[in-house]
């Protein structure tokens, strides 16, 4: 559940209906999740082209030998104009990855962009792969991975390891978006550990930390009145987890969502009024103004935090721009995470 | 020799026919020296046109040696000038193109009345053998009014028609120019007509016709 | 006050409405035919432009492998795994009842943002490009000359797409071209690293291959078409200009009593300048636009002829139909302005220096006469000295063009003073004093006249250059056309399968078959074809050879020796003896030594000749489609084959046909300068006569006392019109030496350089007897107004001569 939405939530932005193909939505053929049908793995760590939209999407708190916080980002996003897959040019999918790389005053960005059918870009299960060009996340299982990326300024090598069994988000794996009932297929990798070694402007720099995977698909659009998208994972020092975000709507409330997933994986889905997120200040980052500074309650689990971003320019100015970065969290717990806003421009 | 009666001239304008001659009359004999007279506007200058056949009048006629203007084509009229008449400009009107010595011969050869001695000497007597080879504008205003006077006369036209010959030249050099001119007309035994202004340059013709308003309007001798 | 001023000069228009149309219709064909001129011009570059900006080689460098044309996409995908930015292009061309279509086929996913035909990933244009049924992206033009019935992907009409070019995607054009799998060449993205990616990579060795500019590198090849036209947009400007340059003398001439009566009334003399220059800029402004509206008509009605040429002569594409450009508008007013400012100059400085009082002396103009000419006579001789060491040491095209100017500037200037010897020579020979005026007089109107005389000299030396230069080359052309083409039938196979197909048929038909196959390459950075023929009489007996070594064709057999084209050995300095290497597809190398030059008109690029098996055997994939079939059963052959393979007429045809197709495409790229030298000698013509319009009235008063001497106005007239044609005879003859020169630096120099051929250089006396013809025609006309106007001049306006002040 993460950045395509964005796509899907402006009827109006032409990607959706050309990237995305949602002209003609109602009649497209794709298939649509459903409530209680199991994920089996490793199959579903593959790609599902009869879904409109999927995406792998990595991102990682990081500190160096001096104690210094980086964040990065790896994700490989899939997008269908037709149902299924075709041989050679006539393949409809088209492939995008966004790669980044955080510190408290600088954020690098690339993009990678990919046809589908040719080789240039994919996702294999098992022994997992998923490339595009020179980028890949790969090893003998999707809890085995070395991450890779590379652009103007900074690469990245880091090696994930997790024992956890996957997180299935909303209703085991079933995740609902809005009141009316859109959805998605959504688990999550929350607990990866992390070393590795980053470059930036060619400088090496060893580093340590967590990291955190996200797998969606989905066909739906999400309603036509949804304009934005806040989406938190928060990895608290006790070791616990928690993903949360809110679909902002003009029509009316916000809907939440989110899970708690205990540090031995127990997963505890928190319902749209388990959650309350709070914007508290505005800042100027390189793209629009935005929220920079949350606060996240969680009053069944006393979760009472306050997060700042580590870089308030983590702005992406990709094609379709939106702001992603690592985030501090202080108050009731304390920890790392990142933050994802789409819609404010 | 000239015999002018009732001449009619008037010119087309914006409104209705300006009339310049308003029937004159006048007679001039052979070898007489006659002035005209006028002031600005009497008509003096369009009466020396239609003696020197260079337009046409309304009504009236003149007659050159018995020869009748009226009625005359282009041609005949081009004849005329070129046989009979010797003009002389105010603006000496020679020829940029030709040479001093062509300009003096050109009229004489038009009219195939060329004579080499006669032009030899007048040439002499007009002062100009230096200047033969020169061009004319190379002269002075005195010398090129010479040289208009000695093409004039080069041909041996019976008659000479002047106008304010000496209109463009100072006091010292008119004077020699006129005396010049009276003394070839003299000997050629041409007849002079002469457009003056100035009562000193016409005491020393024969006659002087005082134009007003399109006629004659006095006769007076000199 | 500055308004009333206007308004009295204003009213002289008012009584003399011809005078201001000649001065305006001078100003208008100057702007029109410059104008004209360079809207061709920018028509054509903006298309090279857009060729190259649609194909990706204006700003990108490009990825080819060496010596093949096409290579498995497979190795696009291996250079984007090893991190290598770079796009993929299909390429090719698509024949569609007989017109040929440029396919470009893109990655939109991967191409660069700003390749202009790229559909925007955030536009719904996307899904529709990559769908399974393709879509074409092509301009209106091209759209409206696809077969309507043609098996096509929907079509839809984008700007900014190059003529005759299709965009589409990249798997929708390999299934046209038939290129499943294949690439043509990759487009290296400006983020992407520097070098070459090396062979490990993908297997294949890399050319890279820099942007070749704005103008896609076509530009250094039509720059010599283009400077020719902007030559001949230049003189007819320039004649043009003598037309405005008499008017505004002529009105000058007229309003001289006027401006001394405003200054007598004390009108201050800046105050007036500044009135004339008012006035002078509004009809300069009005000028202007009627002549870029006009230029625009010339412009648009010689385009498609223009397109045809650049087409045939350098295979460019240049849109048939002409777009307004602002920039284009503004230089037109600009240079319509400046022309008018130019023309008036001396009428503005004659104003300024006019006397209050009018001058009593005849105007000296015999001495002012004698000093230009020293002056001019001067300035020729440094012009002819300069052409004399260019002519020697031009190797360059700017060089050659400005040897033609020194040539054809030095020759104006000398024409007064050649004319003066001439007419002074005559008034010398001359019995009776008619004639030895009118020679005289000659001489002298000559000065006024030479401005236009000079225009005259101009236009008939170009036409006679050109018109040499052209005659020259076609004589030439249709020789080595007859040595060229000397099989009986050439026929080309619709596939490999069917080219063997009809070798095995023929073979057992004809005398000889023999194949004619090329390839397409890159020799050094320069692209070139490689053409293979096969060892025959027919090409060592025929073949115009320009230097051989010995037993030239006999080397080629060996592999050890080429023949090449003549351009080639001009652009690469290459002489028979010297050694080249041409690039093979499998990685290696073929030396050759350089055994003979031949002569190759029409062909803008490089040509290698070898042997048709060797060739085949080092290009494996060549494509095996065309034969030259020698037959005394011409007819016979070509039904039968037509009957046999079902080929379409265009794909079997007899020497004849190609020998007419040929002539027809040289006498179309003639077209256009033909139709500039029409114009110009027209322009000149008017000249010519607003010339004798203006020196007819400040002749008045030296015509007058001819009539007051007794010659009827007729026969003035007559003597005028004789003059004048005997000064245009003159200059026609005076034009035929200079006509040569101009020939000789064409052929010679210009086309050695622009082409890289040189020519024999023929002469056409027929045609200077048309040319004399043609300016006796043009010098009546032009002096047939003034003269009759003259013959009909009423006396008292001759008689106005002679009053006190004129």
């Amino acid at each position: 559940m993460r950045f395509l939405w964005i796509l899907m939530l402006l009827p109006g932005l032409a990607f959706a209906q050309g990237f995305a193909g949602l002209g003609n939505a109602p009649q497209d053929g794709f298939a649509t999740p459903e409530r209680g049908v199991s994920l089996s793995f490793p199959a579903d760590h593959g790609s599902h082209p009869d879904y409109r939209i999927e995406w792998w999407y990595l991102t990682a708190n990081m500190t160096g030998p001096d104690g210094t916080q980086y964040g990065a980002q790896w994700t490989l996003f899939r997008s269908a104009l037709d149902v299924g897959e075709r041989p050679d040019w006539d393949s409809p999918q088209i492939w995008m990855a966004h790669a980044a790389l955080t510190s408290a005053d600088q954020h690098f960005v690339a993009e990678k962009f990919a046809r589908g059918g040719i080789g240039q870009a994919g996702v294999v299960a098992q022994p997992f792969e998923a490339w595009i060009d020179d980028w890949q996340m790969s090893g003998p299982t999707l809890n085995n991975v070395t991450v890779q990326a590379s652009g103007q300024g900074f690469s990245y090598a880091l090696d994930l390891r997790a024992d956890a069994p996957f997180t299935l988000q909303g209703d085991a794996g079933y995740s609902v978006k809005s009141a009316a009932g859109q959805a998605s297929y959504y688990y999550s990798q929350p607990f990866y550990d992390l070393s590795g070694v980053i470059e930036v402007e060619g400088v090496q720099v060893p580093v340590t930390g967590q990291a955190w995977l996200d797998r969606e698909w989905s066909s739906q659009p999400l309603a036509e009145t949804q304009t934005g998208w806040d989406w938190f994972s928060l990895q608290l020092d006790g070791g616990e987890r928690v993903m949360a975000f809110r679909l902002r709507d003009e029509a009316g409330q916000p809907f939440h969502s989110g899970t708690w997933i205990a540090a031995d994986g127990t997963v505890q889905p928190l319902a749209n009024d388990a959650l309350l997120l709070t914007p508290l200040a505005i800042g100027q980052s390189v793209g629009p103004e935005l929220p920079v500074e949350w606060r996240v309650q969680v009053p069944s689990r006393g979760l009472d935090v306050t997060t700042t971003a580590l870089n308030v320019d983590s702005w992406m100015g990709t094609l379709f721009p939106y702001w992603e970065g690592p985030i501090r969290i202080e108050g009731s717990h304390s920890g790392v995470g990142y933050l994802e806003m789409t819609g404010y421009d | 020799m000239l015999t002018i009666t009732d001449l009619h001239k008037s010119f087309e304008t914006a409104d209705a026919p300006m009339p310049v001659l308003r029937g004159v009359d006048m007679e001039i004999a052979t070898g007489e020296c006659v002035a005209l007279t006028g002031e600005s506007g009497s008509g003096k200058s369009t009466l020396l046109h239609l003696v020197a056949a260079l337009d046409t009048f309304d009504r009236g006629s003149i007659t050159l040696d018995g020869q009748e203007f009226s009625g005359m084509g282009d041609t005949a009229r081009a004849n005329l000038r070129r046989t009979r008449i010797g003009v002389i400009f105010q603006q000496f009107n020679l020829i940029p193109s030709l040479s001093v010595g062509d300009n003096l011969s050109f009229h004489a050869r038009l009219s195939d009345r060329y004579d080499a001695a006669w032009q030899a000497e007048l040439t002499e007597r007009l002062g100009l053998s230096e200047l033969v080879h020169r061009w004319p504008e190379q002269l002075s205003g005195g010398q090129q009014q010479r040289v208009a006077v000695g093409r004039a006369i080069a041909a041996r036209p019976a008659l000479v028609l002047a106008d304010e010959p000496t209109g463009n030249l100072d006091e010292a050099t008119g004077s020699a120019v006129m005396d010049l001119l009276l003394d070839l007309v003299a000997e050629t035994q041409a007849t002079l007509l002469m457009v003056t202004h100035s009562g000193a340059l016409a005491a020393r013709l024969n006659r002087r016709i005082h134009l007003r308003h399109g006629r004659v309007a006095e006769v007076a001798a000199a | 006050m500055t308004g009333l001023i206007l308004r009295t000069l204003l009213s002289h228009w008012r009584s003399r409405p011809f005078q201001i149309v000649t001065l305006l219709l001078g100003l208008i064909v100057a702007t029109a035919l410059w104008s004209g001129v360079q809207a061709i011009n920018a028509e054509a570059r903006a298309s090279y432009a857009q060729a190259a900006a649609t194909l990706g080689t204006d700003r990108f460098d490009s990825l080819r492998p060496r010596g093949a044309q096409r290579f498995d996409q497979r190795a696009y995908v291996a250079l984007r795994r090893a991190g290598w930015l770079v796009s993929p292009i299909v390429e090719g061309d698509l024949r569609l009842d007989g017109a040929r279509f440029r396919v470009l086929g893109i990655d939109p996913v991967t191409a660069p943002a700003d390749l202009p035909a790229r559909p925007d990933l955030q536009g719904d244009a996307l899904t529709g490009f990559l769908g399974q049924a393709g879509l074409i992206l092509t301009g209106a033009q091209t759209a409206g000359r696809l077969p309507a019935d043609a098996d096509l992907p929907p079509v839809r009409v984008m700007d900014g797409i190059a003529p005759r070019t299709l965009v589409m995607d990249i798997g929708t054009a390999q299934r046209l071209l038939g290129m499943s799998g294949q690439l043509s060449r990759l487009i290296v993205l400006p983020e992407a690293q520097d070098g070459i990616p090396p062979l490990a990579v993908a297997g294949i060795e890399w050319n890279r291959i820099a942007p070749r500019g704005a103008d896609g590198g076509i530009a250094a090849l039509t720059d010599s078409f283009h400077l020719n036209l902007t030559a001949f947009g230049f003189l007819a400007f320039a004649v043009g200009l003598f037309i405005v340059y008499s008017s505004i003398g002529l009105a000058f001439e007229q309003r001289k009593p006027m401006l001394r009566t405003l200054r007598a009334l004390g009108v201050p003399l800046r105050l007036l300048m500044l009135v004339m220059v008012v006035e002078l800029t509004a009809l300069a402004l009005l000028a202007g636009i009627a002549g870029v509206a006009l230029g625009y008509l010339i412009a648009a009605s010689l385009l498609p002829d223009v397109a045809a040429t650049l087409q045939g002569l350098y295979g460019a594409q240049v849109s048939g139909t002409l777009s307004l450009r602002p920039a284009w508008w503004l230089t037109g007013l600009a240079i319509a302005m400046g022309g008018a400012g130019l023309a008036a100059a001396d009428t503005l400085w004659r104003t300024a220096r006019m006397p209050l009082l009018s001058a009593a002396l005849p105007e000296a103009w015999h001495g002012a006469q004698r000093r230009a000419q020293r002056v001019q006579g001067i300035a020729a001789l440094g012009c002819f000295a300069l052409a004399a060491v260019l002519s020697q040491t031009a190797s360059s095209l700017t060089a050659g063009f400005v040897l033609m100017g020194a040539l054809l500037i030095g020759a104006a200037l000398s024409l007064p003073v050649m004319l003066s010897v001439i007419l002074g020579l005559g008034a010398r020979r001359a019995r009776g004093p008619l004639a030895q005026w009118g020679w005289a007089d000659a001489r002298q109107q000559m000065s006024r006249l030479s401005l236009a005389l000079m225009a005259l000299l101009l236009a008939l030396s170009a036409n006679i250059g050109v018109g040499t230069m052209v005659m020259s080359f076609r004589d030439t052309f249709t020789g080595w056309l007859d040595q060229r083409l000397v099989a009986e039938v050439y026929v080309t196979a619709s596939d490999a399968a069917q080219g063997q197909e009809i070798q095995r048929w023929a073979q057992g038909r004809v005398d000889a078959v023999l194949p004619i196959w090329s390839t397409e390459t890159r020799l050094g950075d320069m692209p070139a074809s490689i053409y293979g023929v096969a060892q025959h009489a027919t090409y060592s007996d025929h073949w115009p050879l320009i230097e051989e070594l010995p037993d030239a064709w006999q080397s080629l057999a060996s592999g050890q020796a080429a023949m090449i084209n003549e351009q080639m050995a001009g652009r690469r300095d290459l002489s028979p003896g010297d050694r080249i290497t041409v690039p093979l597809p499998d990685g290696g190398e073929w030396p050759m030594i350089v055994a003979a030059i031949y002569s190759d008109y029409g062909n803008p690029t490089d040509q290698v000749m070898v042997d048709v098996d060797l060739l085949s055997e080092r290009f494996p994939d060549i494509e095996r489609l065309r034969f030259a079939l020698r037959t005394d059963q011409t007819a016979e052959i070509i039904a039968e084959a037509r009957d046999r393979f079902a080929l379409p007429s265009d794909q079997i045809t007899d020497q004849a046909a190609i020998k007419a197709l040929s002539l027809a495409i040289f006498e179309r790229t003639f077209t256009v300068t033909g139709a500039l030298n029409v114009l110009t000698l027209a322009v000149a013509a008017l000249a010519l006569l607003t010339a004798m319009l203006t020196l007819q009235l400040m002749r008045l008063p030296w015509l007058a006392p001819l009539w007051a001497m007794g010659l009827t106005r007729a026969a003035l007239a007559r003597a005028e019109l004789l003059k004048v044609m005997a000064l245009a005879l003159l200059t026609a003859i005076l034009a035929i030496p200079v006509g040569l020169g101009v020939a000789w630096v064409l052929t010679n120099v210009i086309n050695v350089t622009a082409f890289g051929w040189r020519l024999p250089m023929n002469v056409y006396p027929a045609d200077w007897l048309r040319l004399i013809g043609l300016s006796l025609l043009t010098a009546a006309i032009a002096a047939g107004l003034p003269v009759l106007r003259l013959a009909r001049t009423a006396p008292r306006t001759l008689l106005g001569v002679f009053a006190s002040e004129r």
